[in-house]
């Protein structure tokens, strides 16, 4: 094997990452104007980065301008979907993955709360009929405990 | 049915090759005509060489004279203008570098695209007024013979279509290129039997001016 | 062209809760779908409403003369959560690379999801098949010829898709001379929808968009000239590609190494094809997003339109004519000296017979002859 350390190896140096393609700026104007609707007519809008012409390091560079906020959380239902603010409150970075932690989709939701974190109507209902079912059956295994069966 | 790819593999395959070679044909076969033809014996005594004589006035009849300039000056502005943009767009754009490289193996630089756009606009306007001009103009207007309509929509053509078909303003965009590239080959197709041969046969004629000039010993 | 789907008991929303599917989980798998759809994120909750009620169609699929690289494309899909609900959803009834089944087992699942969802299931063909004027024995399955097996099951289907560019368009089969009579699975198929989706192979999240799209709205999508959807192939390359502002500026790269190429300079010189291919690619992407073509450095093959093996080498410039046209350039060349020669030699012989035929004649002649 000794051969082998007679191969001279050349390193480059890495390429500089990030180069800038342009199509950051515009998708920042774009969530400029989602704002202006929130704020006045009280619209939320929500942005698929995954529909954007890309070119490599344009991503990385919107979410550089973004930057990071107060927030963020991690949604566990078919994978995971993480969830941030970004450095302007009211815009946020919904990023959807599989179970295999590969991305499906990156959204960007201007809303006070992104879609996927509020808990929906009919969850609620869920929520009602199984927590007086909890009470109905403690109710039942202690008949003479229960306070508040007056 | 033909679909739009079929019309632009058509037209960038067997009609290019029927194109370039009645354009190739015809055009050697004019100038050799007129070469081999030779000239009668001219027994004066020469007064001077004719090579450089000739060549000066090649360059020197690009510029009009001050009479037909200010007997005419719409025609040599905007003749001058409209001819440089379609040799410009003609020869500087990158896919037709790309064409000629192919085709005779020879290349060079270009120019970048938005130039090669504006020269286009330009020369479309250039070209626009022009026939606007000769149908205005009475005398323009008598002069003109239908051979002088056809050749001016021959030219037109392939300009415009070359401005839609870059900026993509016919869907789907093979239809837009195969158009392009069908009235550059009517263009390439018609030269050399119409007054479209000046493209080469007016610098020859120039040249010959000039040579006879040189030869009687009068300034060229 | 909305072709309903048959009632079924279990429906998609049925069959996801059963799947155990919380309605977050669900909400996310709308976005998706609709991001794979290319749809605006905005039409997520109408996905949702119409997944809700949507069931489950059959789905027979051919595979005639073909590399099998669309279904590779198609189960290399990235996305599990995603793009296997969908095809854990629509139900695969026959395949004959995927499924288990073989031999006259397999021919039999075949015949009976005809049967039993006759005018409502869809048709997959990936392949091109032996035109009707070629040798019928040159592709077969199981015995039967590509042609006739086609035709009999289409029968009964309600619409056909024809993935990938062979199926849709001929592909590498027809590419000339054609030695088998290749022919697209519409020359043959006249009577009922087909949709082509088209690509060497197509985009995987295109091919399943366009099943989520049957599978949600229960309608065919809108379709170009070619039969292709117009959510995926509706646009070009050139009109989506990143490097669009090189190609504006007139900054391209001349060879794979040089400095325009390390600067990602457009790709035009180098052969690529984008300007007049139709695809997804510049926005999917490809390998679960990570890149695509052009992207990596490699011009566009234009592999999602017609007869684009014919259509002049992959790193001529597109605007490059196809053919020799060198050869034509000298033959015409030849033929041009050797014709002006005649011409002229014509010429000079009408000079010298005029020269020849010309008299002196005086005055006093001339006034006889009048
Ligand atoms: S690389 Fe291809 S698709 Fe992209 S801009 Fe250049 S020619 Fe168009
Ligand atoms: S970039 Fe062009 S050749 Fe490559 S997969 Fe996409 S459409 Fe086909």
């Amino acid at each position: 094997m000794s051969g082998l350390d007679n191969i001279p190896i050349q390193v480059e140096p890495a390429p500089a990452l990030a180069r800038d393609f342009g199509n950051a700026l515009p998708i920042l104007g774009e969530i400029r104007h989602a704002v202006a609707r929130l704020r006045h007519d009280g619209e939320p809008s929500c942005i698929d980065l995954g529909a954007m012409p890309f070119g490599p390091g344009d991503e990385a560079r919107l979410m550089t301008l973004l930057g990071r906020g107060e927030v963020s959380a991690t949604v566990t239902a078919l994978g995971p979907t993480h969830v941030w603010e970004t450095g302007y409150p009211g815009v946020w970075v919904v990023e959807y993955q599989n179970t295999e932690a590969q991305r499906v989709g990156l959204q960007i939701e201007i809303d006070e709360v992104p879609k996927i974190l509020r808990t929906q109507p009919a969850d609620l209902d869920d929520t009602l009929a199984a927590l007086e079912a909890r009470l109905r059956e403690a109710a039942g295994r202690h008949p003479d405990g229960a306070s508040d069966s007056q | 049915m033909m679909s739009s790819m079929d019309f632009l593999l058509f037209t960038k395959g067997p009609l290019f090759q029927v194109a370039i070679a009645i354009f190739v044909l015809g055009i050697l076969i004019r100038l050799v005509e007129i070469f081999a033809l030779g000239r009668s014996r001219n027994f004066a005594e020469p007064r001077g060489g004719q090579v450089i004589p000739g060549l000066k006035t090649v360059y020197k009849r690009f510029n009009p004279d001050p009479g037909t300039f200010r007997r005419a000056p719409f025609d040599v502005v905007v003749g001058t203008v409209w001819h440089i943009g379609f040799i410009v767009a003609l020869l500087l754009f990158i896919p037709h570098v790309e064409v000629i490289k192919a085709t005779v193996g020879l290349a060079w630089p270009g120019l970048p695209n938005p130039v090669v756009d504006a020269v286009t606009a330009i020369t479309l306007l250039g070209l626009i007024a022009a026939l606007i001009h000769r149908l205005t103009h009475p005398v323009k207007r008598f002069l003109s013979t239908p051979e002088d309509y056809v050749i001016w929509a021959v030219t037109f053509l392939p300009v415009l279509t070359g401005y839609i078909a870059y900026h993509r303003l016919v869907n789907p965009y093979p239809l837009a290129l195969g158009v392009h590239i069908l009235t550059a080959e009517i263009f390439l197709i018609v030269l050399p039997f119409t007054k479209l041969t000046h493209i080469f046969t007016a610098v020859v004629a120039r040249w010959f001016n000039g040579a006879n000039f040189g030869r009687k010993g009068v300034q060229s | 062209m909305a072709v309903p789907i048959r009632p079924q008991p279990r429906t998609l929303g049925d069959s996801l809760r059963q799947n155990g599917v919380s309605r977050r989980g669900f909400l996310k798998f709308c976005a998706a779908t609709a991001s794979m759809m290319a749809l605006p994120p905005s039409m997520a909750p109408a996905i949702a409403a119409a997944l809700e009620q949507a069931r489950r169609p059959s789905v027979i699929w051919l595979s005639f003369q073909e590399c099998t690289g669309c279904t590779e494309s198609l189960t290399r899909s990235f996305s599990p959560t995603v793009e296997n609900l969908i095809l854990d959803i629509i139900s695969l009834d026959y395949h004959h690379t995927l499924q288990a089944a073989a031999g006259d087992a397999a021919e039999h699942a075949r015949e009976q999801a005809m049967h039993e969802n006759a005018g409502n299931y869809l048709v997959v063909v990936d392949g091109s098949l032996p035109g009707p004027g070629s040798n019928p024995g040159f592709s077969t399955i199981a015995g039967v010829s590509n042609l006739q097996m086609l035709q009999e099951t289409v029968a009964g289907a309600a619409a056909v898709v024809a993935v990938g560019t062979c199926a849709a368009f001929g592909g590498l089969p027809k590419a000339a001379p054609n030695p088998s009579g290749a022919v697209a699975v519409s020359d043959i198929i006249k009577d009922k929808p087909v949709i082509n989706v088209s690509g060497c192979p197509p985009v995987p999240m295109v091919i399943t968009g366009v099943l989520a799209q049957y599978l949600t709205f229960g309608t065919l999508p809108e379709l170009d000239a070619y039969n292709r959807p117009m959510a995926f192939f509706g646009q070009s390359i050139h009109d989506r590609c990143y490097r669009r502002p090189f190609y504006d500026k007139g900054l391209f790269a001349e060879t794979f190494d040089d400095e325009g190429a390390r600067k990602g300079w457009c790709l035009y010189r180098l052969g690529c094809k984008g300007p007049m291919t139709y695809n997804a690619c510049a926005t999917m992407k490809w390998n679960g997003g990570t890149s695509w073509p052009v992207e990596s450095g490699h011009p566009c093959l234009g592999c999602s339109e017609p007869d684009f093996w014919d259509a002049g080498g992959f790193y001529n410039a597109m605007s490059v004519p196809v053919g020799d046209s060198g050869n034509v350039l000298l033959a015409a060349g030849a033929g041009g000296l050797a014709l002006g020669v005649g011409a002229s030699l014509l010429g000079r012989h009408k000079r010298a017979a005029a020269k020849a035929g010309h008299e002196t004649v005086t005055a006093d002649e001339l006034e006889q002859k009048l």
